[in-house]
């Protein structure tokens, strides 16, 4: 007992070493992948990158070339907003004057900068494909569809007519069981999650053409197949409830 | 108490009434996910809710409890006044701004990111700053205590620490390292994010830092429960301490293995080596020795206590405990739950075993079980030990401290037995709703309605405690005696200098700490540029 600093010292040091031996050496040794050096699998055990060991990188898989920063999500100049305004007069036709369609086009006032300027970049690289879309977006400049994204951003939203009585349980639950997420849950009424479109006031057509959309594949540009993988799932009245709710009309 | 019975009742009452707001919660949390109740119509009230009952009873309830009975221990152990008593009310208002500063935070919806943040979720920044503050106040504690200990030591040269405040003074250290790494998280990483200057984060070596507390915080709530079993509960029953020796033995070894332990709640995260986990495996394995050491110390001294009574024959004497003492029922309940849940634990802390089990209701079950059990049933009994002395009146009726201690054991293991079976069932942990619907969960729906239950036992134990406590205020004055700690059996036993001391200890675990943790972090943070991920900011959605 009266050396007991001592042992304790010589004590751990023995278990850090024999725990060591263990664990970085003799384990990676006897469980090794046979295609794999030694050497390979001790820096396995300690968790080296692989990329530290071969000099190829990895050569990235982007689903979309959109990188979302913080220029879209600080305040905006008004400078920003009136230029945006001045651009945004090519799109009246189909998104209204004040960004409430009449045309059953997305309605675009109020609606996060992010999502207006990730889908006209996914229009102007092809990754979104639409007979009007695509010339309109072909001649944009990077500055052009931040400000546009700013402009549709700062006007007021259409008001929801939705009564909360009747939020559809896909809306408000997803399906737990077919692993599909509330629509609320990113598209607003319950959160939101960046990039993705606030939906209250949407016209009708368009959230079902596009659920049907992303259910078929025909639509890619959601990274991660987020949406194809929920809407993959979606029962075909679920996607009229959703349609509907999101839309002010009640089913 | 000297000149600190106010300070020492100030921590105590934020920590109780905290600590019942909290249970509301938790048994809220079960009905809605109960088939007793529909789905919560917004299951990011049900994440405020988890992130409120967490914060409050992992970080405020019992670092406020350790605080309190950290300064009882340095008054009467010490047998002198508390040195900086305006400094540790300065520490106790910090304690109390960040608490409200964080819960004001996240009841209003901005920050439901669990209390253990889970980048690349981050909330609103002032969520962490109370953290932070919480964690700050804790730190001038531990300086305090070290300047008294430092003060009778001038005063008293060579002379033996009271086991109780080498106890309490190794637990302060052992928080003091341990903390820093979720201060290093929420400082570099996540409130950059939070303020708006940076818009990515390493999630990976957030996760990595937040392991290093992680699982130490666990023993830094156990720590004043262990002073309880060695130096409160041998006196309370008329007994000995076993070994004064052993019990800071005992101490000294958790603060060297509580630490490089933490990366076993990291068994499946992909951005730490499988030799690491191994190690961490072995690591968290000789924890069993202290926690074993004292198993067989204070059975060792029940059993003087017993024989003492008149206690005859190999089992006879269990007989003879003095089991109408509250002390003596709860230390029996406080085992018990501790058997179960250090049992589970082998299975949590194993690299192999842990992921039949990772991220399920099982895990809820075990640090419930250990946390909320073992330690909390504790905590119960130092506030009943120290109440008389502290407010110079005696406690009501020791029928109704029974039946607090009997309601609190029953309802944590009517919760959390049918968790880990769940569990096993594979369902998982963090869920705001079940669909009991689905043939596939209806068998375990029963599971969570059993819970409920208990967690109305809880709940009923937790105000009749606080009722208790309050009641004493106005209760039969008594005539003051010193308060005194538990006597060893061998009292004036030599004790070895590193037993009086911390050097050999703390150098040990910061040693420890280099080796099981120096490595994943400076090999992540060499990586930090091609591994941060968007941060996803959580509240104030539409």
């Amino acid at each position: 007992m009266r050396r007991i600093g001592l042992w304790g010292v010589v004590g751990t040091a023995i278990l850090v070493i024999v725990g060591g031996l263990i664990a970085y050496v003799w384990i990676p040794h006897t469980q090794r992948d046979p295609n794999e050096s030694m050497f390979a699998a001790w820096c396995r055990a300690w968790g080296v990158p692989t990329s530290w060991l071969t000099s190829a990188p990895v050569a990235p898989q982007p689903s979309s070339d959109v990188v979302l920063d913080h220029r879209l999500l600080g305040k905006p100049t008004a400078y920003d907003v009136g230029h945006g305004a001045t651009l945004a007069l090519r799109c009246t036709m189909c998104h209204g004057p004040t960004g409430i369609s009449y045309a059953n086009s997305p309605n675009l006032a109020g609606q996060y900068a992010a999502v207006v300027y990730k889908q006209l970049r996914d229009y102007k690289s092809g990754i979104r494909a639409n007979a009007i879309m695509t010339p309109m977006a072909s001649n944009l400049s990077e500055t052009d569809m931040r400000q546009l994204a700013f402009y549709y951003a700062s006007l007021p939203r259409p008001q929801a007519a939705h009564l909360s009585a009747a939020v559809p349980a896909i809306v408000k639950w997803g399906a737990p069981m077919r692993n599909i997420a509330p629509c609320g849950s990113c598209h607003g009424d319950v959160d939101h999650t960046q990039a993705s479109p606030w939906l209250g006031g949407e016209p009708e057509s368009y959230i079902r053409t596009e659920l049907i959309a992303f259910a078929s594949g025909a639509r890619t540009n959601d990274i991660n197949a987020q949406m194809r993988n929920m809407a993959h799932g979606l029962s075909p009245n679920e996607i009229e409830e959703a349609a509907a709710y999101y839309a002010g009309t009640h089913p | 108490m000297l000149n600190a019975r106010r300070l020492i009742l100030a921590h105590f009452w934020v920590a109780f009434a905290g600590f019942v707001l909290a249970l509301f919660l938790g048994e809220w949390q079960m009905i809605v996910r109960s088939p007793l109740h529909s789905w919560a119509d917004h299951p990011e009230l049900y994440y405020r809710s988890v992130t409120a009952h967490g914060s409050e009873m992992a970080y405020v309830f019992p670092t406020l409890v350790a605080m309190g009975f950290g300064y009882a221990i340095c008054v009467t152990a010490l047998q002198r006044p508390l040195v900086g008593l305006k400094t540790a009310w300065f520490a106790f208002w910090l304690v109390v701004v960040g608490t409200v500063l964080a819960v004001v935070t996240v009841a209003s919806g901005h920050a439901s990111v669990l209390y253990t943040f889970y980048p690349p979720l981050v909330g609103h920044a002032g969520y962490y700053v109370g953290i932070v503050l919480v964690v700050v106040g804790s730190w001038i504690w531990v300086a305090l205590l070290t300047v008294n200990l430092r003060a009778w030591r001038r005063d008293n040269p060579g002379a033996k620490v009271p086991l109780a405040m080498f106890a309490n003074v190794a637990g302060a250290y052992l928080w003091a390292w341990t903390a820093v790494g979720a201060a290093l998280e929420i400082l570099l990483q996540i409130l950059p994010v939070a303020f708006h200057l940076r818009t990515t984060i390493d999630a990976g070596l957030a996760r990595v830092l937040f392991s290093w507390t992680l699982h130490a915080i666990v023993y830094f709530w156990l720590v004043p429960t262990y002073i309880a079993y060695y130096a409160i509960v041998p006196r309370a029953i008329g007994g000995r301490l076993y070994s004064d020796n052993m019990a800071r033995l005992s101490f000294a070894l958790f603060l060297v293995f509580a630490m490089p332990i933490g990366i076993h709640h990291l068994f499946t995260d992909p951005m730490v080596g499988s030799g690491l986990k191994v190690m961490h495996t072995f690591f968290t394995a000789m924890v069993t020795v202290p926690t074993f050491l004292t198993i067989f110390t204070i059975c060792a001294s029940v059993e003087i206590a017993s024989r003492l009574r008149g206690g005859r024959g190999a089992f006879g004497w269990v007989k003879a405990l003095p089991w109408g003492n509250p002390a003596m029922l709860a230390l029996v309940f406080s085992f018990v739950m501790l058997g179960l849940g250090g049992a589970g634990g082998l299975i949590n802390m194993s690299y192999q075993l842990n992921s039949t089990i990772h991220n399920t209701q099982w895990v809820t079950g075990h640090f419930h079980l250990i946390f909320g059990g073992a330690i909390v049933i504790m905590y119960f009994v130092i506030a009943y030990d120290l109440w008389p002395q502290l407010t110079g009146r005696a406690l009501g009726s020791l029928q109704l401290v029974r039946l607090q201690l009997w309601l609190w054991f029953i309802g944590m293991l009517t919760v959390t037995l049918p968790w880990h079976l769940a569990g096993l069932f594979s369902m998982p942990r963090r869920m705001a709703y079940f669909d009991y619907s689905s043939a596939a969960l209806a068998p375990d729906a029963w599971t969570v309605t059993v819970s409920v239950i208990g967690g109305a036992l809880l709940v009923a134990s937790g105000v009749l405690f606080v009722y208790i406590l309050a009641a004493a205020h106005f209760g039969a004055r008594i005539k003051e005696e010193p308060y005194r700690f538990s006597v060893a059996l061998h009292e004036h036993e030599p004790v070895p200098a590193a037993l009086n001391g911390f050097a050999v200890w703390f150098s040990l675990m910061i040693a420890l700490t280099l080796v099981n943790y120096g490595f994943p972090i400076w090999q992540l943070m060499q990586l930090k540029t091609t591994t941060a991920v968007p941060a996803v900011y959580v509240g104030g959605g539409e």
